[in-house]
């Protein structure tokens, strides 16, 4: 049975984003916001983390107001006297970074351990498998909060936390694939060519899995950027030095009941925008490259 | 029948034993409490004798030993904190994080399958496209955030509702519960609809899913031939259909429903085991860390098989391997 899909042309793909209304919107409102994230130091008012260009007496201004020296902060500022909207650039920039680096690393090994297992087959395919199954028993939040617990804090330790918590979709996802692809007669063509195991797997079986992948990949992106949120948000996550959303959100938490609401609200509004575009985006993917998954 | 929940139950004990190792490994693998127990001021012979009385002087493979000995007669050791049984700990806060994730549960069911059946029904209406945008939202927004948004919406700006904490309980059973007084249901009330909004996207989905799926069935097509009414087809033929997978997700979900209880319980500042692990994980008191893992990854495996059960139950389609070995 063929069930993976014939890779669209990529003018189709474009095209099929001009169609959809939606799904354009989510992908220019993403494209901004990764360009947003990117332009962070050119953009901003302020590099929100340099003290000298901080003023202790703009600490806590509500959204609109002005500083002494005629300076608009536009979302506020929090209770070090920083432009609310500078470090939401800047935490974007990092949690969009953390959320790309470890999804890209986690379908790097997802994918070589998924075609491993396919190709091979027999027990290494069943162990690994069985692996995957154990691991997807429990939820994802609940294996980075005890993998957090053990390794402690820092950039390194969350990205290895997405990683584990993630490798295990793209392993199956493309497990599925390369058994459905291995049968089929290129493949077979490939063998009676005397092809290398390692090319036949890599240049051949691959690309035609890549398709459910990237769809996978794309809803992945927000996820581990959901999870970095939440886990730095309970304080397991990124160390203050790397302000990330969900940290800042965490540090407007405890204006929130004095009424400072825009110190955890535009963060959040921030980090709902991001997850809300890609999901768009991937929920499109997957109806034009995928339909059954 | 018997001969495969045996089975189940063997495989269930085999992960149950896998998992414990690990997580005594892991946990065991790092830091040292006795720093955090004991004075800074300390000498060596009281850092060494509390170690000892501890039990954390010997090697490694010997404590696992003793862990797993203690563990299958109930004690998982005494918090470093409290000087309290672990598992004690642990099932004093359990009913509050159940009764969360239960009243969760139930508020994604009575809303979300109607929602879904609707979005199903009638995929083209304007009230249907309304209800999926809502299932988007409802799976981009980060839980943790949707709570601050609804103490501060209902807490600090309409101060309807009590931002933390379990409220007036009453005991039934020696067990506290707080769905049973007006006072308990408002404190309840917030996080429980915190908890539920990722479920009651996952649900809407899955039941227009099923529902459109359905609709163009045989079944559907000849029970309208028959003149039965679109209302019957709807609630006897197309409903029992698509109630056997969200059945299984649901009972899957259950368990990550407690998983996640861990975040809105921090919030809210829930009295559930969620909040004790947090805590525990940030005075790295070992024994209860160790002891809700093992108590969650019994009621994963527990759940795990009592969904597969109910499954093969549920739909007479299902064979069972081995079950007339």
């Amino acid at each position: 049975m063929n069930t993976a899909a014939i890779p669209a042309p990529r003018h189709a793909l474009i095209a099929s984003f001009a169609r959809n209304r939606l799904a354009f919107f989510a992908l220019v409102l993403l494209a901004s916001i990764v360009v947003a994230a990117v332009c962070a130091p050119v953009i901003s008012l302020q590099n929100p983390y340099d003290l000298a260009q901080l003023d202790i007496l703009d600490a806590k201004l509500p959204p609109g107001s002005h500083s002494a020296d005629g300076k608009t902060y536009l979302l506020g500022t929090d209770e070090q006297g920083r432009d609310m909207l500078s470090a939401i650039l800047y935490g974007l920039r990092i949690s969009l970074g953390v959320g790309l680096v470890s999804t890209v690393l986690a379908l790097a090994l997802g994918m070589s351990i998924g075609l491993a297992a396919g190709y091979t087959g027999g027990w290494v395919d069943a162990l690994l498998m069985r692996i995957v199954d154990l691991q997807l028993s429990f939820p994802a939040i609940l294996i980075a909060l005890v993998l957090l617990a053990l390794l402690g804090q820092g950039v390194d330790k969350i990205v290895i936390a997405l990683i584990t918590v993630q490798w295990a979709y793209y392993a199956r996802t493309v497990r599925g694939n390369a058994l459905v692809e291995k049968r089929k007669e290129y493949v077979d063509a490939a063998v009676c060519l005397a092809y290398s195991r390692w090319r036949i797997v890599y240049r051949h079986i691959l690309p035609n899995c890549l398709p459910p992948l990237i769809v996978v990949a794309t809803v992945q992106v927000a996820h581990a950027i959901a999870l970095e949120a939440t886990l730095s948000f309970l304080g397991l996550g990124m160390p203050i030095t790397s302000p990330s959303l969900g940290l800042l959100i965490s540090n407007g938490y405890t204006h929130l009941l004095s009424g400072r609401y825009w110190m955890s609200s535009f963060p959040g509004l921030a980090l709902l925008l991001t997850i809300m575009a890609i999901n768009l985006v991937g929920d499109h993917l997957r109806d034009v490259l995928n339909p059954r998954l | 029948m018997i001969f495969y929940i045996l089975r189940r139950l063997g495989q269930s004990v085999l992960v149950l034993l896998v998992m414990s190792a690990l997580v005594f490994a892991g946990v065991y693998a790092i830091g040292n409490p006795v720093d955090i127990l004991i004075n800074p001021q300390a000498d060596q012979a009281e850092i060494a004798r509390t170690t000892a009385a501890l039990g954390l002087d010997k090697p490694l493979p010997l404590q696992y030993w003793t862990f797993l000995h203690k563990a299958l007669t109930g004690e998982l050791g005494r918090s470093f904190a409290s000087n309290v049984p672990a598992i004690d700990l642990i099932l004093q806060r359990m009913p509050a994080t159940v009764e969360l994730a239960l009243t969760a549960m139930v508020m994604a069911i009575v809303l979300g399958i109607p929602l879904g059946l609707w979005a199903g029904l009638r995929p083209e209406s304007v009230s249907a496209k309304a209800i999926m945008a809502g299932s988007i939202l409802g799976f981009s927004l980060p839980t943790f955030w949707v709570g601050l948004m609804l103490i501060m919406v209902f807490s600090v700006w309409l101060g309807w509702l009590p931002p933390t904490g379990r409220g007036h309980t009453v005991n039934v059973l020696g067990i506290e519960f707080s769905f049973l007084t007006l006072d308990g249901l408002r404190h309840l009330f917030m996080p429980a609809l915190n908890l539920a909004l990722f479920k009651l996207a996952l649900l809407i989905r899955l039941t227009r899913a099923g529902t459109r799926e359905a609709m163009v069935q045989d079944y559907v097509r000849f029970a309208r031939a028959k003149g039965v009414s679109e209302r019957r087809i709807v609630r006897i033929h197309v409903l029992k259909n698509i109630l056997i997978p969200i059945v299984t997700v649901l009972g899957l979900e259950f368990g990550s429903l407690i998983a996640f209880a861990v975040v809105t319980e921090t919030i809210f500042a829930w009295p559930g085991m969620g909040k004790l692990l947090i805590d525990s994980i940030n005075v790295l008191d070992r024994p209860v860390i160790v002891a809700y893992l093992l108590v969650i990854v019994a009621m994963f495996v527990l759940i795990n098989l009592i969904v597969d059960v109910l499954y093969t139950a549920l739909d007479p389609r299902v064979r069972i391997h081995g079950a007339r070995a």
